[in-house]
């Protein structure tokens, strides 16, 4: 940072995010709003059985129809794909087996979408159907037929333990041990776009795809490895999408069918998918099962915890893995356990693969976790908030598991929501049927390490600049409504002293932009945004060195603001920026600079350590007020209150939208989202379906049902961060699902152990109460999964070296030494 | 039997100009708008009147265009987001969520501001409640409603001092 | 982008000939008036009629002298000065605006039965090889059932039946009036009485009764109903004199609780009696697994919802209790 500037004069100012215009007039183009001369309409035949052989496609009746251009099938694509370089098991078109109801098997490329839709079903297609997995208990109880034949066994797609010094000694030496089950069913991201792609052959013969996709660099990636392809002849253009929550961040076999088509054809082909067909694509939220066992003292100190957890992964590979991780590996950012004991296992089902949405795997432990906190507290008799504040983790702590916490604002959170929702006077005293409910939450801002291993920069971004005063920037970055084009456009013009007006962002474009990894994990405005830093400075630097003699000044004493360039002991002389520029540009020829980000190295090191770390961790601390009918269990959530600590909002106006919905999404999914299946009955039927692919029928939450949210922004600037900026889009949904079922316990005194948490199952609680019962709805047993031999590792605080510690003598002796 | 004519002929008034449209019957005023008119404002989640993304005017009144037949929109006065602008500047109702955070993705934002409109038009001072009630039939998935709550009041306010 | 399948559109500007269209054109023909039910059915296949007889020319249909012309919107039901509390506010309550807006009365009365193995698309269906209601032949709610049990979700059926309301229906035979109530079948497939020829032109809703509607939804849009309770008094101070209550969606036809109103008559509004006249309603409430939110939660309810509707008629306050539970206050 240029130590004479001391004010900021975009940074931290509400303003109108620079793609505002274009979504207000209608004037931005979604992939679907794109047309081309002689554009084609492809549609495509999905699977009706969950599981089945395919054993014959004949489409020769669908090739004769008079519109059709061109039908694809399995046989067209030999080569899978897969995002994570450990799960490539999926074929744009189903080969042999179709693992879901939706599962596509067969491409037609017509004239229009209606007669593509007309020859579909002229597709004939023999099927031998086998028995269906319709959940993750199914899958282990029934290891054949294997859904693939991979994966750890059976129908076991990952299966993990790891263990952080000895947790069965540290639940032993504890006052008394909670322990809990809990079940958070799946739910999906339901953007309100429909994904869309548009592929066609540039004026090269290069092949061109726009669309609606998070990760266009993966994209890219994975079409030259499926369509066998140089990357080099491939330009992938992410259109902005139309929210994407992380359902947009898998290649779709879609856009593999249209890139075919096109080189095929030789024409623009185009497909927009239906929303039913978005529920297929899915990549969602994990249906997870979980245990949680935390030794708690007296004193209300954690002395650790032991998690498992039971995914329900679908039919692919998908993010599973990363996934699989993340439903135990951020569990210890929030509070110090001393000792932390993690098992995963994902089993492979026969329903649309699950995926990363906003929170990627973290929500379900964090549910599990906060609402357990909260009946340690009631046990103890303590202030949730009270016990919370004495658990926390520190700045600068590393966890038992070796993730470093960098900044925390958790504390602040904590005492601002408290203060903002008079937590004191209201939890525990309010008239029966009302009550409050707390719950905290942590989220990376860009994980460590990227989705396949290299070392190359996680974020690249070219700034060009010229004499007409005019700043371009140039980032893989994909605006996907988060702004993370705002995001870009901001850091630049503070850095050079202009105003955003004067910048333009280009992103998300393989063809022209720099290599961003794409917009997941929060990862853009730390990423991309300390590269636009990187870039933004160097091409100061040289316009400082240009003008400092004019300006009479050295270099390191040129200040630039507001579009003066000047020198700073003397702010009422110097230049315009463009002249500046102009100076610049006849001194060192053309202006641009570039800047790279890659993330920190990670401090553990044992396998499987690089999935958690983060150059740095948002915090939130959440209050829902709820009032519920006894008679009915009817919720209603009058208020919310939250506070988040994002180190700096960049645009306080888009900051505090991130938060808002954030807790929106949040809300939706604690009271009504699920992505939910009907099994039939297995002696009528082998059908197993998704109860609601509707937008009607998958209910989320209207503007009536919406309550006031109260939001508190924590500014502590994170050093590791462009301007000290955390992430805020995902971080601020996790609260909000557990503080809702302790809210719901502050009402009635009934918990709702599972989410989403509706009237029925509160009534149900609310009977077994009155019945004399455990006053709990909730899962009631956990089946045996045969997790494996935890990796150990020692704490650091017991001597280890963030190295697996191999002999289990050795992790007894170790642990004895401390 | 009569049969089914390969396209219909009509004109529409869209953004108070006439727009003559030659297309298959089967369509609904929101596949003519966008694809044979060009004007993709108007955008669709779900093409059954479930989501609220397709929202346009048609004489004044809120409508879903997915639902609406083309061919009985001949004659009609329709507006769509791109009629809403006034000259080079935004409308008041622009203006306010492009300022007040009313828009993240956008995709949604063309129905809401047209529903929004048509709510300003017989309410000019319309409450918190009243917004929420007139939008409620368009679903959102990035702002949690409220910016946009707080961008329909900011603009209803920007609206009245304009009145002369 | 899901369409719409091939149709040959007609256009009449009179009843009389809508009829004849009808008549000359059997059950490939359907009408259409605002099209919010039928045109997402046609959407997903479940009616591809060949000739769609479109209502919306046709100036009698809009009539609002003597009656409710069939082809008014639910808006301007509701917008209505004179239109009774339960009927408005059963209007006020369906979808949406944007669908307010175009939806007709006439349409919502005729609304086709729902289920959650109906409403989906083509390929949907086809995956659980389809259903009693279209194209199977096992109702996957009640395998046992040889009838199929979707729901009936209308709105204004229910309100219009406590209200004592008649429909005008038009046939190459002429017109006849029948009560709300016999309009409807409990058979989801063949859920009207409507002949295939007629058009449903107007309803008739004499005057008198105070009356109210409440529904149960999961959010305060969109949503069809969980259930429906409409109820109409007449009284004398505050004795009840005459006693009216309808239940929708919990059957494949809304119908009149006959027990409740006979309950009802010569007695004064106490808790005790609305809590007795609650259960009598409640007990008549078959919720199947065909819709939103568990079904034995439905029912549970159901007495709840019979008791709000009774409390506020007897004059309670219930602001409050609409608000939280149907995001909706009556204007």
């Amino acid at each position: 940072m240029n130590e004479t500037k001391k004010r900021l004069d975009v940074i931290g100012m509400p303003r109108r995010r620079v793609d505002a215009r274009s979504k207000v007039t209608g004037q931005l183009r979604f992939a679907d709003d794109l047309a081309l001369p002689r554009m084609l309409h492809a549609k495509l035949l999905r699977s009706p059985h969950p599981h089945a052989i395919v054993e014959a496609v004949d489409a020769e009746k669908a090739r004769q129809h008079p519109s059709v251009k061109l039908v694809l099938t399995g046989q067209d694509f030999p080569v899978p794909f897969g995002i994570m370089p450990v799960s490539v098991d999926e074929y744009p078109l189903a080969r042999e087996r179709v693992r879901y109801v939706g599962d596509p098997v067969a491409a037609v490329i017509a004239v229009d979408e209606q007669a593509a839709v007309e020859a579909l079903a002229l597709i004939e297609v023999r099927y031998q159907v086998l028995r269906p997995v319709s959940g993750p208990q199914d899958g282990l109880e029934h290891p054949e037929p294997r859904i693939h034949d991979y994966g750890e066994q059976g129908n076991i797609h990952r299966n993990q333990a790891y263990e952080f010094g000895d947790v069965d000694e540290a639940l032993r030496n504890a006052d008394f041990v909670a322990e809990d089950l809990f079940f958070y069913e799946g739910n999906t991201h339901l953007p309100m776009e429909q994904q869309a792609s548009l592929a066609f052959l540039d004026q090269d013969g290069k092949l061109q795809i726009s669309s609606s996709t998070q990760n266009p660099h993966y994209l890219h990636r994975q079409l030259a490895r499926v369509l066998q392809v140089p990357e080099s002849r491939i330009r992938v253009i992410a259109t902005p999408n139309g929210g994407g929550f992380g359902g947009k961040c898998d290649p779709g076999g879609h856009e593999f069918v249209v890139c075919k088509a096109a080189l095929v054809l030789g024409r623009p082909v185009k497909i927009g998918l239906t929303r039913e067909e978005v529920f297929y694509v899915h990549r969602g939220r994990h249906p997870v099962l979980l245990k949680m066992k935390t030794g708690v003292t007296k004193e209300g100190k954690l002395t650790g915890m032991h998690l498992q957890t039971l995914l329900d992964g679908g039919g692919y590979g998908s993010h599973g893995p990363a996934s699989t991780f993340y439903t135990g590996v951020l569990t210890p950012v929030t509070y110090h356990y001393p000792r932390f004991k993690f098992e995963a296992c994902r089993v492979f089902t026969n329903k649309p693969a699950c995926g990363p949405k906003r929170g990627h795997g973290t929500p379900q432990p964090r549910f599990g976790q906060e609402v357990q906190l909260d009946k340690i507290a009631e046990r103890l008799g303590m202030d949730p908030l009270e016990l919370r504040l004495k658990n926390l983790t520190k700045a600068g702590d590393l966890t038992a598991s070796w993730l470093r916490v960098g900044s925390t604002g958790l504390e602040d959170c904590l005492r601002k929501v408290g203060e903002m929702s008079s937590w004191k006077a209201q939890h525990g005293k309010l008239e029966k049927g009302r009550g409050v409910g707390l719950a905290c939450s942590t989220y990376m801002s860009g994980a460590g390490v990227a989705i396949y291993w290299n070392k190359m920069p996680h974020s690249g971004v070219q700034v060009l600049l010229d004499r007409s005063g005019t700043v371009v920037v140039y980032c893989g970055a994909t605006e996907i409504g988060q702004g993370s084009d705002d995001v870009l456009a901001a850091i630049v013009a503070e850095t050079l002293g202009v105003d955003t007006g004067s910048v333009r962002v280009v992103s998300g474009d393989t063809g022209i932009t720099p290599v961003d990894l794409g917009s997941y994990s929060s990862r853009v405005t730390i990423m991309a945004g300390n590269a636009a830093v990187q870039a933004a400075e160097r091409l100061r630097a040289s316009l400082a060195a240009a003008v400092c003699e004019t300006l009479g000044t050295l270099p390191d004493r040129v200040v630039f603001s507001q579009g003066k360039v000047f020198a700073a002991d003397n702010a009422g002389a110097g230049m315009s920026f463009v002249e500046a520029v102009t100076m610049a540009e006849a001194q060192l020829g053309t202006l641009s600079a570039v800047g790279s980000y890659s993330p920190p190295k990670p401090p553990g090191r044992y396998k499987g350590a690089g999935v958690g770390p983060s150059p740095a961790y948002s915090f939130s601390a959440c209050v829902v007020e709820a009032e519920v009918d006894e008679r009915t269990g009817w919720i209603h959530v009058p208020k919310i209150w939250i506070a988040h600590d994002i180190g700096r909002a960049l645009n306080p106006v888009l900051a505090r939208g991130q938060v808002i919905g954030g807790v929106y999404m949040g809300l939706s999914e604690a009271m009504m989202e699920e992505q939910s299946f009907r099994r039939l009955p297995e002696k009528l039927s082998g059908a197993l379906v998704h109860r609601a692919p509707s937008m009607l029928d998958y209910k989320s939450l209207t503007a009536l049902d919406m309550p006031e949210v109260e939001v508190a922004l924590i500014e502590d600037p994170d050093p590791n961060c462009p301007y000290g900026a955390k992430e805020v889009g995902q971080g601020p949904l996790l609260p909000v699902m557990p503080a809702l079922a302790n809210a719901i316990f502050d009402a009635v005194g009934v918990r709702v152990d599972e989410i989403p948490v509706t009237p029925d199952k509160v009534l149900r609680a609310l009977e077994a109460k009155a019945a004399g019962k455990a006053a709990r709805v909730g899962p009631e047993s956990y089946p045996s999964v045969p997790y494996p031999e935890p990796i150990f590792v020692l704490p650091p605080w017991e001597g280890g070296d963030g190295n697996e510690s191999r002999k289990g003598g050795e992790k007894r002796a170790a642990a004895a030494m401390v | 039997m009569a049969a089914i004519p390969e396209r219909v002929h009509l004109t529409m008034q869209v953004n108070g100009e006439a727009a003559p449209v030659s297309s298959a019957p089967y369509k609904t005023l929101l596949e003519v708008l966008r694809e044979d008119l060009g004007l993709t404002g108007t955008k669709h989640g779900c093409e059954l009147g479930e989501c609220g993304a397709c929202t346009v005017l048609v004489d004044g009144q809120p409508v879903l265009s997915c639902l609406a037949l083309a061919l009985e929109c001949g004659g009609r006065a329709i507006e769509t987001i791109e009629g809403v602008q006034r000259g080079p500047d935004l409308h008041p109702l622009q203006a306010a969520f492009a300022d007040c955070g009313g828009s993240q993705c956008g995709y949604c934002t063309p129905g809401v501001i047209m529903t929004a409109k048509a709510l300003l038009a017989r309410n000019p001072a319309p409450t918190r409640d009243q917004i929420r009630e007139a939008t409620a039939g368009n679903l959102c998935r990035c702002t949690g409603y409220q910016q946009i709550t707080e961008a329909i009041e900011s603009a209803a306010t920007m609206l009245r001092g304009e009145r002369p | 982008m899901l369409r719409l399948p091939w149709f040959e559109y007609r256009a009449p500007s009179t009843l009389a000939e809508a009829v004849k269209i009808l008549a000359g054109e059997g059950p490939q023909a359907m009408l259409v008036a605002g099209g919010t039910d039928l045109l997402p059915n046609m959407k997903r296949r479940h009616q591809s009629p060949k000739v769609l007889v479109s209502l919306k020319g046709i100036a009698e249909l809009r009539k609002l002298n003597g009656g409710y012309g069939a082809g008014l919107t639910l808006a301007e039901v509701v917008a209505h000065a004179a239109t009774p509390s339960a009927l408005r506010q059963a209007a006020a309550q369906v979808a949406t605006a944007q669908i307010r807006n175009m939806g007709t009365l006439g349409g919502n009365l005729c609304l086709d039965t729902r289920c959650t193995y109906y409403n989906q698309t083509e390929e949907w269906r086809k995956a659980i090889d389809y259903c009693l209601k279209k194209d199977g032949s096992v109702c996957w709610v009640a395998t046992a059932s040889k009838r199929c049990v979707a729901v009936s979700s209308t709105d204004t059926a229910p309100a219009l039946i406590t209200l004592d309301a008649k429909v005008k229906l038009v046939g190459p035979a002429g017109e006849r009036e029948i009560p709300v109530e016999a309009l409807y079948q409990n058979d989801g497939i063949d859920y009207l009485s409507r002949k295939p020829d007629e058009v449903l032109s107007a309803v008739v809703i004499p005057s008198g009764w105070r009356s109210t509607y409440w529904k149960l939804r999961r959010r305060g849009s969109f949503d069809f109903p969980l259930l429906g309770v409409a109820a109409a008094l007449k009284m004398d101070g505050d004795v009840v004199t005459d006693a009216r209550i309808a239940l929708g969606a919990v059957a494949s036809r809304p119908f009149r609780v006959d027990k409740a109103g006979h309950f009802l008559k010569g007695k004064r509004l106490t808790d005790e009696v609305i809590a007795e006249a609650a259960t009598l309603v409640a007990n008549r409430a078959k919720p199947m697994d065909n819709t939103d939110m568990d079904l034995y939660w439905r029912k549970e309810v159901a007495d709840d919802f019979a008791g709000y509707a009774l409390k506020e008629l007897r004059g309670d306050d219930m602001r409050a209790v609409r608000i939280r539970t149907a995001r909706y206050l009556p204007g």
